[in-house]
Formats: C-alpha cells, structure tokens, sequence
C-alpha cells in the first residue's frame, strides 16, 4: 500500500518475454518493464532474452527490481503479486513462478497465478478505465486466435479457438513466402494497404454452420498453390495484391465471428487484445460490422498486446478481489486452458 | 517403436494423411520420436493431429509454432508436439529443456525436424512430406 493505494506486482515469463511490472488498484501502470526493451547490450551484453529459461532466468530479478524502481516503490509495499502459470513453455513458466513464490515468501505478500489468457483481456482494464464486464472478447496474436465471453472479472468461457495455424501464424507463414520477412503480421498490414484486396479470391472458412472456431491452414495452402501456379506460369508475383487478398480473407472471419458471438451473447462491447489486434484492416472492419449492430470495440495500444507484466497484475488483483485464494503452493502449468 | 515399413507413399488425400497417421501412433512406444521434414503446407500438422488421434489424444491440436511445444496427456501415451521452426540450433533445444520430453515417458513429434536433426536419435523415425503433382497430394517417404 502506498498513499492508499493497492498495489500489484505481476511476472510474466510465460514465452519470449521476461516482464514485470507494477500495478496500482488493478488499473494504473506505474511501471512496465519488458526485457525486449531494455538496452540489452548494455545489460546483457548482446544477449537477446528470448524462449530460453536460461535466459529468464538471467534477467529476471534485474526486471522485477526495475519494475520497482521505476514504480519508486519497496517490495515491502506491494499488497499482491500475479505471476503467470500458464500456458506456455515450461521451463519459461517455472523461473517467473520460482521468483514469485521467492518474493512472496520472503516479503509475507499473497501471490495467486494468474492465466495467461486472462491477462490479455485484462490489459484493457488499463486502457479503458471505464470498461468491466459483461463483454465478449477476441484474442488474435502469433499464437491465439479465440473468442472469450466475459461475464464477470474472474470468468472467461472459450467459446471457440483455432483448429490449426494462429492468425498471426498464418500472416507471419505468408509473410515469408512473398518475402516479406518476420514479423509478418505488421508487414503484411503494410503491404496491403498498397494491394487490391479482391484480386484474388482466397476462400472464408467459417467451419460448421454457426461455429466459433477458425482455420488458417487450407487457407494458408491455397495461397501456397496459387503462388506455385503464378510462379510456374512465369507470371509476377503482385506481392501487395497477395497480402491484401490473404489479410481479407483472414480478417473477415475473425470479425464476422467475432460480432456474431457477441450477438449471440447479448453483449454490446468486443473487447480486442492480443499482437494482431494491431492489424488496421481487422480493426476497420471488425468496428463497421460491430457498428451496424450497435456493438463498440474496443483495444489495448500495442505496448500492452504483447506479453507483458502489468496485464498479468491487473488479472491478478481482479482475481483477488473476485475471492481467489492466495497460494505459495502455485506450480507452472504449460498446456493451461481457460 | 514396432517395426514400421520405411517405404514411399502417396498421399491423394485427408484420408490417406489420416491412415498413416494411425500407422505411425499405433507403432509408437514411450521415448519415441517422430522426425518431421517439409515444406510449407505439406501436412506436417495435419498428419500429427492424426498421430495423436491414434495415441487417443483428445484435445484440440493445434500449431506449437509460437510455444515451440505443447504437451497432451489424454492419451494412450504423452504427446510431446514440437514445431522448431523459430529455433536456430539444436542446442536452443535443450535451452527449453527438451532433453526430458526426448528421452522421457512420451512420444515426441517434431515438425521442421531437420533444424535439429544433430540433436535427434539414432532410432528417430523419419518422415519427408512433400508436394504431389496434382494439388491436394503429397507424397511421404518413411526413413
């Protein structure tokens, strides 16, 4: 507590990032610290922190005590720590685990886990500080594509996932094919601005009648076997009318989903969260179709759809709040559902 | 692992992909690894959703591209799904620790195999997919 205020501790280390950050009333970021961002070769020598538990395990007391720092806080006034358990890898999940049930231990502070899921959509509590729930949310990144109703802080139902390849996947797999490069999701953003985005009739997988879930991968195939067939035919490959056509038919179905579920569940807010919820076409779209229903849509700014720790914190004070029993007996949880 | 006949197949379609899928799960003992090789879009996940169909997995599989892996334990055996394309070595691999799941109590299946080949078993089964001549086949070859 400091100057009457509550404050969380959330870690994250659940994949590439090593990240923490400081947390006040579950809605006000004091400090948000992601490895990436550092000066790495001052701190690290040129050693980018990446998947490697190692490499975690390399920064993460440096993270959490900048996060501290810069929040000009003491361990001893952190009210609550979050820390990510799940899903991810393993050895990655552990080290952010290990140095919470540390911290937790040593200082006397109640820590709960936190989904890691739930810390996506929770990173719009600190967008949006009007928004609470019922509302239905989308995750879309490099390795989620999902659609979450809220009903209430602690509880998200999967109301449906990808089958196959993430959208961002998908973006990042075309990307490299038409030689655009990683990160495809932003690239192919880009490119499609300059492309017609119906010159090539790329198909909509919408799956059953009715269904949530997505499919990238025949997709992804097709737009493989077109370029095979343009390249074989010695025609030139049009790459912005390729980005333009494969981003439409991805976007279209993730915002026709997306609205339908929400008018399925009577909710009246789409909340986004996740890298690709970035993408400039799939948010045009998914607020003109949303819009003709009376639906809003709303999203984090970029810094906070990619992991980070202050996400993790908000999801953990609402899981506080809403009852959920601090515990030191926490353990990493790698294939974690909702 | 049961004896598994290393030959050249075609695959013509879904059905075919799933048959051998089957064939792979039914021969697979703990320890096991499944190396696979290909292209873009020639069936790597697909054939191991039906790997894991046969070992009786029954979550959802879906792309470990961005984890690097996933595990599922409803089946008859763990199945330990990597996809290391965003791995530059092998000794990335064992950064995440996979020395356990390769010589542990489940079936690994790895797609983008060759990028890690040095670090696999000798005993690895091996399976090359590649594009067909007419769209929608795939021919694999069982090493």
């Amino acid at each position: 507590m400091k100057d009457g205020r509550f404050l969380t501790l959330g870690i994250e280390t659940s994949c590439d990032e090593t990240a923490a950050s400081v947390v006040a009333g579950g809605r006000f970021v004091m400090s948000n610290v992601i490895s990436s961002q550092i000066d790495i070769h001052t701190a690290y020598g040129g050693v980018v922190p990446e998947i490697a538990s190692r490499k975690h395990l390399e920064c993460v007391n440096d993270v959490i005590g900048r996060a501290l720092e810069e929040a000009d806080v003491t361990p001893k006034e952190i009210d609550l720590i979050g820390v990510t358990y799940g899903p991810g890898l393993v050895g990655a999940l552990l080290i952010g685990v290990a140095a919470a049930k540390a911290m937790a231990y040593a200082c006397d502070i109640p820590l709960v886990g936190v989904n890691h899921m739930h810390g996506h959509i929770a990173a719009n509590y600190l967008e949006h500080h009007e928004l609470e729930p019922p509302f239905m949310a989308l995750i879309v990144s490099g390795g989620h594509t999902e659609i979450v109703n809220v009903p209430a802080y602690n509880r998200c139902e999967k109301l449906g996932g990808t089958r196959d390849d993430a959208a961002g996947e998908a973006f990042d797999k075309i990307a490299r094919v038409i030689g655009l490069g990683y990160p495809g999701g932003p690239k192919i953003d880009r490119a499609a601005k300059e492309g017609d985005p119906q010159s090539i009739a790329f198909k909509r997988v919408y799956l059953e009648q009715g269904s949530l879930d997505f499919s990238f991968s025949g997709l992804k195939t097709q737009a493989l076997n077109y370029l095979n067939q343009e390249r074989q035919a010695g025609r030139e490959i049009k790459v912005n009318d390729v980005a333009a056509s494969f981003q439409e038919a991805v976007v279209e179905v993730i915002a026709d989903k997306a609205v339908m579920a929400a008018e399925r569940y009577g909710q009246k807010q789409i909340v986004m969260a996740g890298g690709v919820a970035s993408n400039t076409r799939l948010r045009a779209l998914i607020e003109a179709k949303a819009g003709e229903k009376g639906i809003t849509v709303l999203k984090p700014s970029p810094v906070l759809c990619t992991d980070n720790g202050a996400m993790i914190a908000s999801a953990a004070y609402y899981a506080y709040r809403s009852g959920e029993k601090p515990t030191l007996e926490l353990d990493a949880v790698p294939g974690l559902e909702f | 692992m049961k004896t598994i006949q290393h030959r050249t197949l075609k695959l013509n379609d879904e059905a075919d992909t799933r048959a051998l899928g089957l064939e792979i799960a039914e021969a697979l003992e703990p320890g096991d690894v499944v190396a696979l090789v290909g292209d873009l879009g020639t069936g790597k996940t697909a054939l191991t959703k039906y790997i894991a169909e046969g070992l009786g997995v029954t979550e959802e599989i879906n792309s470990p591209t961005f984890t690097i892996v996933k595990e599922y334990r409803s089946g008859r055996l763990p199945l330990y799904h990597f996809d290391v394309y965003r791995l530059g070595s092998s000794e990335e691999l064992f950064d995440i620790g996979a020395e356990e799941m390769l010589d542990g109590d489940g079936a690994c299946v790895i797609e983008w195999a060759d990028i890690v080949a040095d670090a696999l078993p000798d005993d690895t089964l091996a399976v090359r997919l590649e594009y067909g001549e007419k769209e929608g086949e795939r021919t694999a070859e069982i090493l």
